[in-house]
């Protein structure tokens, strides 16, 4: 899909709470080896929101930043859609809380998002569109969350917290979106009832069937529709549920370590769920210099993915002079948290009634 | 009673076949056996069908006649035979016996299970109620776990060793890789297989076979007449069952298999042959000590003597005895109520001598042996080469 009128990115941060939990204090809680299944994984660490964080929070930090870095205003921005599938309120948006704090508020459309993993980069796509075709002049695109991992299940090793949020507009670019396609069926790999504390998921099925055919099948309609190859991009940013997959389909398409290597988040954070490509693609953005391509394609569960054919602009360089923080500087601010207090941090520990 | 053989076989690939239903395997499987032999849909006068827990795995209980159904031979009776893990053996030996009684000439026997459609946790514990669910899954002893017992009590009592243990899985790994439709089909490396985590001590994830999907089918017909038909004939010399007590704190012995040993007592006698005539056999290796155990209980070693015959190869392709040419249900895969019928199909490719990298020279005697649940119930077939 290509806009009828030149469209990117205008501003952009990532946030990322500063505890940390390892796969081995998790393991020894359960009798497991950790230390293996965080090799498995390829994560060292995950990150564990403290008792005052959530999506709203997450994303309000990402937004403030990326409407800095841009230097708009809040009342510039005529949209905002807030990806995620831990939204603290079943009915009640996250977007609006978003938008009243980066001073949005009144004059935008607003709402929250949900398409397991890939919300986020759905909200990219509502943005475009919006701009494009000239309803608004800059829409704000988050993919935020802090995702669930039933206590003791494979998912405690991996389910994460962050965001990143993403201004789009038409003017003043910092990377221009040349292209994006989508790709999706419904599959039932991974899924969270209403009411339901923790999701469920089918196993390996989250992976071949899954995972890999919707990357891939996605990524290759960007490569025929665009006429492109790996080699045509600098950068690659793909899903990253764990460590393994997105190094795995990297190299099945022919990317190398050192094209996803910067936006391969998850060994240091776990899985942000919604965060995750958002994230990848802020700590991208970070070191890219001007003419970079990047390759972005998410993957949520349900199933489908979404791709991007970004390229980055010489004014690139003028935002990282503005005084926002890389990716980079907010994860590596971090603290190590025993299993005790990571039950607390995520309520874990049933207090009764007081 | 009239000797039987088998004129056709069909198997599916085994694996986590997400894009296949029950009803698929099953037609894709007896279909393909019913082309093998050149019979036509009119002439098959009965169709039995093992499967171990379709009503819980898939929600479908009725499934004989539905496989039927769809497979075109609405006008076949069908019935489906459970016996735990042994359904698919079990339901070969009521096809030869309907077939041997004269009763019936063309009958199809097929096994199937799918299931992929449930958790993997899911899966375990549906596995685990072919024990005994009211004395023994209901307070967590899950399947894994009883079997660890029988292992530790195994390595306590003969010396059998870890290593012991894993090299089964690593020569079934060898094996599976020389079988295309094989879960498995790569070696694993001994050091691999000891270095797995722990599923139930002593057992690790390599002494564990996968819970898989999978199909496989054989035409059977009287011997007198198999030379009509189309597919290459192997004879049924010989079927035992046996029996044991449901729950594993009721038998008198913990490192053997009573109803294996009657199995092959009983099939061994039918046919007229011993041990020592077995070119080759597949056994139920669910679990690397099942296997030791199976070999030891079958005639093949001495007892306690299986762990260091598998150790010094003995039991690898083609030489002292064959064991478990296709890779058996570590490396080809376990769909449960299949497995009696994959190991049939794998014993016609090697009496006929179709089985290309994996064949057993000289093929002409095969055992196959199908175990339900931890033990209660067992099941034998000698085969042996047509000319």
């Amino acid at each position: 899909m290509k806009s009828s009128k030149e469209v990117g990115i205008k501003g952009y941060a990532g946030y990322v709470p500063r505890y940390r939990i390892s796969p081995t204090e998790i393991g020894e809680v359960w009798g497991k080896d950790g230390a293996r299944m965080g090799k498995g994984l390829n994560i060292q660490s995950k990150s564990v929101p403290s008792p005052d964080e959530d999506v709203i929070s997450i994303s309000i930090q990402a937004a403030k930043w990326a409407v800095k870095r841009a230097k708009l205003r809040g009342e510039d921005i005529g949209a905002i859609y807030v990806g995620s599938e831990s939204h603290p309120y079943a009915v009640k948006p996250t977007a609006t809380i978003v938008a009243a704090a980066v001073g949005a508020t009144p004059y935008l459309t607003a709402a929250d998002y949900e398409f397991a993993c890939k919300a986020g980069t759905a909200a990219f796509q509502t943005c475009m569109g919006l701009v494009a075709s000239g309803m608004i002049k800059n829409g704000m695109a988050i993919g935020s969350d802090t995702s669930q991992g039933a206590p003791g299940d494979a998912l405690e090793y991996s389910a994460a917290a962050g965001g990143a949020a993403f201004i789009i507009g038409a003017d003043d670019l910092i990377a221009k979106i040349n292209y994006t396609t989508s790709f999706t069926t419904d599959t039932p790999d991974f899924w969270r009832r209403e009411g339901q504390k923790y999701p469920s998921h089918g196993g390996r099925f989250t992976g071949q069937p899954a995972y890999f055919k919707h990357i891939a099948g996605c990524t290759n309609v960007l490569f025929e529709e665009t006429g492109t190859e790996p080699d045509d991009f600098d950068y690659a940013v793909f899903h990253q549920p764990n460590g393994k997959f997105p190094v795995k389909i990297a190299k099945k398409m022919g990317f190398t370590m050192e094209q996803i290597g910067p936006g391969l988040l998850v060994p240091r954070i776990g899985n942000t769920y919604s965060g995750a490509v958002p994230l990848g693609l802020a700590a991208t953005l970070d070191v890219a210099e001007p003419g970079s391509r990047i390759l972005v394609t998410s993957y949520g569960s349900g199933a489908g993915s979404d791709s991007f054919d970004i390229e980055v602009t010489d004014r690139i360089e003028e935002i990282r002079e503005r005084d926002v923080p890389s990716v980079e500087d907010v994860i590596s601010n971090s603290v190590y948290i025993s299993y005790a207090m990571y039950a607390k941090f995520r309520e874990k520990i049933d207090r009764g009634e007081w | 009673m009239r000797d039987v053989a088998i004129i056709g076989i069909g198997e599916t690939k085994i694996g986590e076949l997400w894009d296949m239903s029950l009803r698929e395997l099953g037609i894709e499987a007896g279909l393909s056996a019913i082309r093998d032999a050149g019979v036509k849909g009119e002439e098959i006068e009965k169709i039995y069908i093992g499967n171990m827990s379709a009503g819980r795995l898939i929600n479908q209980e009725h499934i004989a006649p539905m496989i039927a159904d769809y497979a075109g031979l609405d006008d076949v009776p069908s019935v489906r035979i459970e016996s735990g893990g042994a359904s698919g053996g079990m339901a070969l030996t009521e096809g030869y016996m309907s077939v041997a009684s004269g009763i019936h000439d063309i009958v199809v026997v097929g096994g199937a299970e799918k299931m992929t459609d449930v958790g993997d946790q899911e899966a375990k514990k549906i596995l685990s109620a072919t024990a005994d669910w009211e004395w023994e899954s209901v307070f967590g002893a899950t399947f894994d776990s009883l079997y660890a017992m029988m292992a530790r009590y195994h390595m306590l009592t003969h010396g059998t060793s870890k290593e012991q243990l894993a090299s089964v899985s690593v020569k079934n790994h060898a094996h599976g890789a020389l079988n295309p439709n094989a879960q498995f089909q790569r070696e694993v490396p001994m050091k691999f297989v000891m270095g797995a985590p722990i599923v139930s001590d002593p057992l690790s994830m390599f002494d564990c076979a996968p819970l898989s999907d999978g199909a496989a089918a054989v035409v059977l017909c009287p011997a007198g007449k198999a030379e009509s038909y189309m597919g290459e004939p192997v004879k049924i010399l010989g079927t035992g069952m046996g029996a044991d007590h449901m729950a594993v704190h009721d038998r008198r012995e913990l490192d053997a298999m009573k109803a294996t040993r009657q199995a092959g007592t009983k099939a061994f006698s039918l046919a007229g042959l011993k041990p020592k005539d077995m070119d080759f056999a597949e056994v139920h290796d669910n679990y690397t000590i099942s296997e030791i155990m199976a070999i030891e209980d079958l005639g093949f070693f001495p007892k306690g003597e299986g762990g260091p015959a598998t150790e010094r190869g003995d039991t690898s392709l083609n030489e002292k005895v064959s064991i478990n040419t296709s890779g058996g249900l570590k490396a080809k895969g376990q769909p449960v109520g299949a497995v009696g019928l994959n190991q049939a199909v794998e014993a016609v490719i090697q009496l006929r001598g179709d089985a290309g990298k994996r064949q057993v020279d000289d093929a002409e005697y095969g055992l196959i042996h199908n175990m339900g649940g931890t033990g209660a119930s067992a099941v034998v077939h000698i085969l042996g080469r047509w000319n």
